[in-house]
């Protein structure tokens, strides 16, 4: 191994981290990681690196000496957009995107979210819409949303106006597109959550 | 030449022109399309964000049925694209992860080979139809019409399975073909934030300044996108741009298909243009004196 444990971990960190290689394990080249030169390819290649206030690169370097929780508490792993400028640029073919969402797989499970920043909400309300209706239907998952994160931005003019735009131009479902096969839906929930893993 | 359809949650709502336009241009060119029976959500970045073996078993219904149609399957939204590719790519990985996914799919009577293609529209147009094909088609050229070819970031990355990750060309050949004037447009795959803009909306906000400014400094009379989460963030919060950052765009974005419907001779009408929030004006003439 390029990059052993530091010596002395705290019991939750060195636990977060085994979960962490766990998750690695379940796409190709995840392993790669370890190879990782610190070129800062990653964050120079990230559109939203400004916003972070861990870097890629420093996700690597700050696992690498032992702060996986505070990864875990950042907000960059919420911000990432998912459009895998990173991993296409990466020298070492880390699959960093792919890293990204197993860092929060690994947050989600063991509840470690950053502080007043409730990014990981938007996946929570989809979720909860995929398991009520077997389709994300637009207008309730926005509701969701900002009643668990901003209840009060549900009032804010420019919502409002974005809502009765759609809705003029018949770009808004009134209803839910619900599927006639939510039975097979919640059986491939079901049996996939009794399999285990993230 | 026929496909599996899978439109997405968006294409039902948000995102209807592109559902419509893509319809009615396939069926202009007799490509088939026979929508995938009662699909579910892929889950976006959002179910592979909370449970991966969940999400990818999900995704992986819709390909099983799919499988049953026996066709390839056409996906265009970006996000559906990614993800069905990726569970597609995931179980053709090893055995060991089709049987695990299998195994899911057993609790509902489903299995899936991993035989299938996921394809977007705008590969099955450039790359299986052909160009030269479309051409002969066209009923209303796009002369004079200065296009921002906007890919944005799923479909070129990171399969790799579009011609460039960086710079790709299937937009701007096929509308140079149409005669539409391609503008130089570097940001074409930056991205725009996605969900963010939900989520973290200063962020997105600014993401998509910096690519309407580009497409405003390459003088696009309009930007032509290949998704719906693209489009709504350019087009529906243009106005909420202008007012953050003091800018004063004004600049149409529509699906791709909207404006190769047009040159298919298809009526804005018909291609939902006028469901757009930004219009398209010189189109709208160009079209009304095919039409007088």
């Amino acid at each position: 191994m390029t990059n052993p444990a530091p010596a002395a971990l705290r019991s939750k960190e060195a636990e977060l981290r085994a979960a962490f290689w766990d998750q690695v394990a379940t796409f190709p080249n995840g392993f790669k990681i370890r190879d990782c030169i610190q070129c800062g390819t990653c964050t120079g290649s990230c559109p939203v690196a400004h916003a972070m206030d861990i870097t890629p690169r420093e996700i690597v370097a700050l696992f690498r000496a032992g702060f996986l929780e505070d990864i875990l508490r950042s907000r960059s792993i919420w911000i990432c957009a998912s459009c895998y400028a990173c991993t296409v640029r990466c020298p070492q073919g880390i699959r960093v995107t792919d890293s990204v969402y197993a860092l929060k797989r690994l947050a989600s499970a063991k509840g470690i979210f950053p502080r007043s920043f409730p990014a990981h909400a938007l996946s929570e309300a989809f979720v909860g819409n995929i398991h009520s209706f077997g389709r994300n239907w637009e207008l309730w998952f926005g509701l969701k949303y900002y009643l668990s994160t901003n209840p009060v931005g549900l009032l804010s003019p420019n919502i409002q106006k974005f809502a009765l735009r759609m809705l003029k131009r018949k770009r808004l479902g009134l209803k839910p597109a619900r599927i006639h096969g939510m039975k097979e839906v919640r059986a491939i929930i079901k049996k996939a959550q009794s399999m285990g893993g993230l | 030449m026929e496909y599996a359809y899978y439109p997405g949650c968006s294409l039902e709502a948000t995102g209807r022109p592109y559902d419509v336009s893509l319809r009615l241009v396939f069926q202009r060119l007799g490509i088939g399309l026979k929508e995938i029976e009662d699909w579910n959500c892929c889950g976006a970045t959002s179910y592979i964000s909370m449970n991966k073996l969940t999400a990818y078993s999900l995704t992986a219904r819709n390909l099983a049925y799919a499988e049953r149609m026996g066709l390839d399957v056409c996906a265009p939204c970006s996000s559906c694209f990614t993800i069905l590719s990726k569970v597609n790519r995931h179980m053709r990985w090893g055995e060991e992860h089709k049987a695990q996914i299998n195994e899911v799919l057993a609790a509902a009577n489903l299995s899936y080979s991993a035989g299938l293609e996921v394809l977007h529209p705008l590969g099955i147009l450039v790359d299986f139809y052909g160009i030269e094909r479309i051409q002969e088609r066209v009923i209303c050229r796009l002369d004079g019409l200065k296009v921002a070819p906007y890919y944005g970031c799923q479909i070129v990355r990171p399969q790799g399975r579009f011609d460039d990750r960086e710079d790709p060309q299937q937009l701007d050949n096929l509308f140079n073909a149409l005669g539409a004037e391609v503008v130089p447009f570097p940001v074409k795959v930056r991205c725009c934030g996605g969900m963010l803009m939900t989520s973290y909306e200063e962020v997105a906000l600014k993401l998509n300044r910096d690519i309407l400014s580009a497409a405003q400094f390459a003088g696009a009379d309009v930007i032509i996108t290949t998704c719906p989460l693209c489009q709504i963030n350019l087009e529906a919060y243009q106005e909420r741009i202008n007012k953050v950052h003091g800018t004063e765009f004004r600049i149409p974005v529509v699906y791709f298909t909207q404006l190769l419907g047009l040159a298919l001779g298809l009526s804005p009408e018909e291609l939902k243009l006028d469901e757009m929030v930004v219009p398209l004006p010189s189109v709208d003439r160009r079209q009304s004196e095919v039409h007088a």
